[in-house]
């Protein structure tokens, strides 16, 4: 091979780089392992980790993953392919993409999904984006108080460099306020409004009269949701939202501390253009067959530099697969159980825990899913800790004395009754 | 290969009443919610048995072609093989359980794997600390781009709005600085495919925020000025940026940081082996050399000085730029991927990627014309065939090379030529896969010749042939409901 390359060692072939340049004596890494070694090396770290019973959420759950779907997704056609640039032998990534898009539209009753974002957090960023790309001499961006705090980071980040204003619609009870969205919108310049559902406390948002005042004002509805979630609740279409993005964690992704998961991002026709990312269609090929390609490519990167929609290239493909896969095993009525197991199982710890006397639910009477927040007479952290030595992840600490938990399938009766046992019986003061 | 039932798409296999998984219960009492809040009708999902599901998705898997079907010499995206240890050590069951929220004391394995990881690209960049929270290379460059934003930003010196790109330069840099509010400036590439020193020069000024430069660049060729670029870059006060989709043939002979790059992110899904799974998902870590650290996104990871790991976040920080600490399995296996190699395995991975490209190069050189004729690194780019009498195409070449079961190069990219054909083997290829390709090329070569026409109406044994791109571009149906609209 060095012959054919008309030089007589490797070395030759980095003439170019300067010697002053040269990496001299190797990396300071450590020497190379076998596979048993390797697997050694992880399973000592595994055994670093504590394996807990899990009431955290926050936007991303414990689910329950069917074994249907590593087992296909480690399928290596589909794991150790590229972006379906060439479709003659990409139509499976390209059919499984469009599938995807079917679903997520279906699930958000919206017309039009791309092929997937990074996560929940990005994909509202760049809904942000989008809205801003849209409604031309608008900078501003209103974003409800009871959005998810991280959520908001990603948002508020974005905004900075990009050059959009976000202001904050004041919460009222735990729900976005309306009459404060009114006074935002009328202080002019708003291309988009970014609505939650479920919002971060675990409330379902009442967002009748929402559509009608952002649209009066010339404005896009965003809403960001919890894709599982959305089985049951009515979807970002039917409240009249131009825009849903979310996370779908939810959908049984592993929780793999902190990904990968996915973030998706639906819209109305009229905005397809506007859409950021890769967006598969549906064609014909020269004998007439049903064939699938990725389309309207002109809005990005790598033909319209930086005239693009966006920068994302690589999204999370295999975890649209993932996606396509789970709702398919779980059928519409497979996924509403979903909803409702955590629901019930929400609504149970709930009320037992308020029955214990030491807490309370922060919103009363508001409607919530499978997670909510609780005031507590004692401070979380003691709460929090108590839980952890019991191998329990007892929920997320918004405050001192608030703490935010979530049920899921995942959680048995005995798992519940544990923790609502820890917190009638200890002293937590 | 195709079986005609299973390869429909889900919908058209859905069956009333049927299901592919049971959910467990606890068995809590029935809730009912305010029906104003939910939706009027029941989610149109498929309803499909297990068999199904597994049936339909093995199918359509074979209408696909991965670097595990075969040689897929894709150039810029380094498809290298993907070695199974590190699949499985990433779904290892320690791993998959754990929340982002967990506490950091339950979770100290994790937290040392991601460590670990930041200081291994460190040394091998030549940084001085990385955050692994990009999810993809685009993302890194979006990070990369808000740090030196935030760098100029805390001198108060906020006139620097634009960011210099090389026209060679993938499409994601100039991307990247629009989604970051800067604004792009092309510096022109000379013939040989490298920067133009003095017309880069000649566009430095307290404006330039930062200089974005992939070395080796998209032809493959080392830009040996590197060191006096960044000379005069950190002169006019701008910083260096090194996209690292081409790091790969610079495993073992020489660092970004070294260099004289400020900035850098690296393709994990690229030099460090993690599957592409069609499009992602991916990773982008990006690495800052010392004074930058404080401005890399929230949250990051540390080791304290009692040798446990915290996650923690840093006022100066350009804030967050996701909501967890990225794709951690994808950092788990780029993990594996390092410890099994070593360091002599890394430093092998670079030169032997070179020669592989080199080997390609100098054995088609007489069919296919070089528009750069020097030594390449991990790539390199013809510019089409040699013979352009006969009308064929780098698109016919590209097609026809997936009858003769290889993946196609990147085509019509680097645009600095017009048939650009841009191939890049990778170090995990064996001899005798790059003379299968080499023969497959001359074969198309001589084809071109002979047989033009034929070659045109390439691919001739793939599940599908020549789709209608423009049809769907102009009636987009993106959806199953579209398609059973559009078929009313």
């Amino acid at each position: 091979m060095l012959e054919r390359c008309g030089v007589r060692s490797i070395e030759e072939l980095y003439a170019d780089v300067p010697q002053q340049l040269r990496l001299k004596n190797g990396y300071a890494l450590p020497a190379a392992k076998t596979e048993k070694e390797v697997r050694d090396f992880f399973d000592a770290l595994g055994a670093k980790n504590k394996q807990l019973t899990c009431f955290a959420g926050g936007g991303f759950y414990h689910r329950y993953t069917p074994a249907v779907i590593p087992a296909l997704l480690s399928r290596s056609e589909f794991l150790t392919s590229y972006t379906p640039y060439q479709p003659e032998i990409s139509q499976g990534t390209l059919q499984y993409i469009f599938e995807y898009q079917s679903m997520m539209a279906e699930l958000t009753g919206l017309e039009v999904s791309n092929a997937s974002m990074y996560d929940g957090a990005t994909a509202t960023a760049e809904a942000m984006m989008m809205a801003a790309a849209a409604t031309r001499k608008r900078d501003t961006v209103l974003v409800s108080a009871t959005l998810s705090p991280a959520v908001r980071a990603v948002i508020n980040t974005y905004a900075r460099y990009h050059g959009v204003t976000v202001r904050e619609i004041a919460a009222d009870n735990g729900v976005t306020s309306l009459d404060d969205l009114r006074v935002k919108l009328a202080e002019g310049k708003v291309a988009g409004v970014i609505l939650p559902q479920p919002n971060y406390f675990g409330i379902i948002e009442d967002l009748t009269g929402f559509a009608e005042e952002i649209h009066a004002a010339g404005a896009l509805m965003i809403m960001n949701c919890i894709a599982a979630d959305l089985a049951v609740l009515r979807s970002p279409g039917e409240w009249g939202a131009d825009i849903a993005a979310g996370d779908a964690q939810s959908l049984g992704m592993p929780l793999h501390y902190g990904g990968p998961y996915l973030g998706f991002l639906c819209c109305t026709k009229p905005l397809i253009r506007k859409m950021p990312g890769r967006i598969v269609g549906a064609t014909t090929d020269e004998n007439d067959n049903r064939t699938f390609v990725l389309t309207l490519q002109a809005r990005e990167q790598h033909i319209r530099r930086d005239k693009a929609t966006s920068n994302i290239c690589s999204n999370q493909g295999l975890m649209a697969l993932h996606t396509a896969i789970y709702l398919s095993l779980l059928g519409p009525d497979g996924l509403k159980e979903v909803c409702d197991a955590g629901m019930n199982g929400a609504h149970y710890l709930a009320d037992r825990l308020t029955a214990t006397g030491k807490m309370t639910l922060a919103y009363p009477g508001k409607p919530f899913l499978n997670e909510f927040a609780m005031k507590c007479s004692f401070n979380v952290d003691n709460l929090l800790r108590l839980c952890l030595e019991n191998e329990i992840l007892g929920g997320i600490k918004i405050d001192a004395s608030t703490i935010l938990i979530a049920v899921t399938e995942m959680q048995t009766k005995a798992e519940i009754d544990k923790l609502v046992q820890l917190v009638a019986t200890s002293n937590l003061e | 290969m195709n079986n005609e039932y299973y390869g429909k798409l889900i919908f058209e296999l859905s069956r009333s009443g049927r299901r592919g998984a049971a959910i467990p219960d606890a068995g809590c009492p029935q809730v009912d919610l305010p029906t104003h809040l939910t939706r009027a009708h029941t989610v149109n999902l498929p309803c499909v048995d297990e068999p199904t599901v597994v049936r339909h998705y093995t199918n359509m898997s074979t209408n696909n072609f991965g670097v595990d079907t075969g040689f897929y010499p894709l150039g810029s995206c380094t498809m290298k093989y993907n070695p199974k240890i590190n699949d499985e050590v990433c779904a290892h069951h320690a791993m998959t359980r754990l929340h982002p929220a967990a506490p950091d004391e339950s979770v100290q394995g994790a937290l040392e794997a991601y460590w670990t990881l930041q200081r291994c690209l460190a040394e091998i960049g030549g940084m001085a600390e990385f955050t692994l929270n990009p999810f993809a290379g685009a993302h890194g460059e979006l990070t990369g781009l808000m740090v030196i934003r935030a760098y100029h930003d805390s001198r108060g010196d906020k006139g620097r709005t634009k960011v210099i790109v090389p026209d060679s330069a993938h499409g994601t840099n100039p991307a990247s600085a629009a989604v970051a509010g800067l604004k792009v400036v092309e510096v022109k590439s000379l013939p040989d495919g490298t920067v133009d020193v003095q017309a880069l020069g000649a566009l430095l000024d307290d404006s330039v925020a930062a200089v974005m430069m992939t070395n080796p660049n998209t032809a493959g060729i080392f830009e040996s000025n590197v060191a006096e670029i960044s000379e005069m870059v950190h002169k006019a006060g701008a910083l260096m940026y090194y996209d690292g989709a081409n790091l790969n043939p610079m495993l073992g002979i020489a660092r970004p940081g070294d260099m004289g790059f400020d900035v850098m992110h690296i393709n994990l899904h690229k030099t460090f082996s993690t599957p592409h799974g069609g499009g992602g998902p991916g990773s982008g870590p990006v690495g800052v050399c010392a004074g930058l650290e404080k401005f890399l996104p929230n949250p990051r990871v540390v080791k304290k000085a009692d040798g446990s790991f915290a996650v923690t976040t840093s006022p100066d920080s350009l804030g967050s730029i996701s909501a967890t600490l990225g794709n951690f399995a994808v950092q788990l296996r780029a993990l594996s991927y390092i410890m099994s190699l070593g360091n002599e395995g890394l430093c092998q991975a670079g030169p032997l990627a070179t020669l592989n490209a080199n080997y390609i190069k100098e054995s088609l050189r007489d069919l296919y014309k070089l528009p750069i004729d020097r030594v390449c690194k991990h790539e390199f780019v013809f510019d089409g065939l040699i013979d352009k009498s006969t009308g064929v195409t780098t698109l016919n070449i590209a097609k026809r090379l997936l009858d003769y079961g290889f993946h196609a190069p990147t085509i019509y990219f680097p645009l600095l030529f017009h048939e650009s054909l841009m191939i890049e083997p990778t170090e995990t290829e064996s001899k005798e896969t790059l003379d299968s390709f080499i023969d497959a090329m001359r074969s198309i070569a001589r084809e071109a010749a002979t047989a033009p026409e034929c070659l045109k109406e390439a691919p001739l044994t793939t599940p599908v042939r020549r789709p209608d791109d423009t049809a769907a571009a102009l009636n987009p149906r993106v959806t199953w409901n579209d398609l059973k609209t559009s078929a009313q």
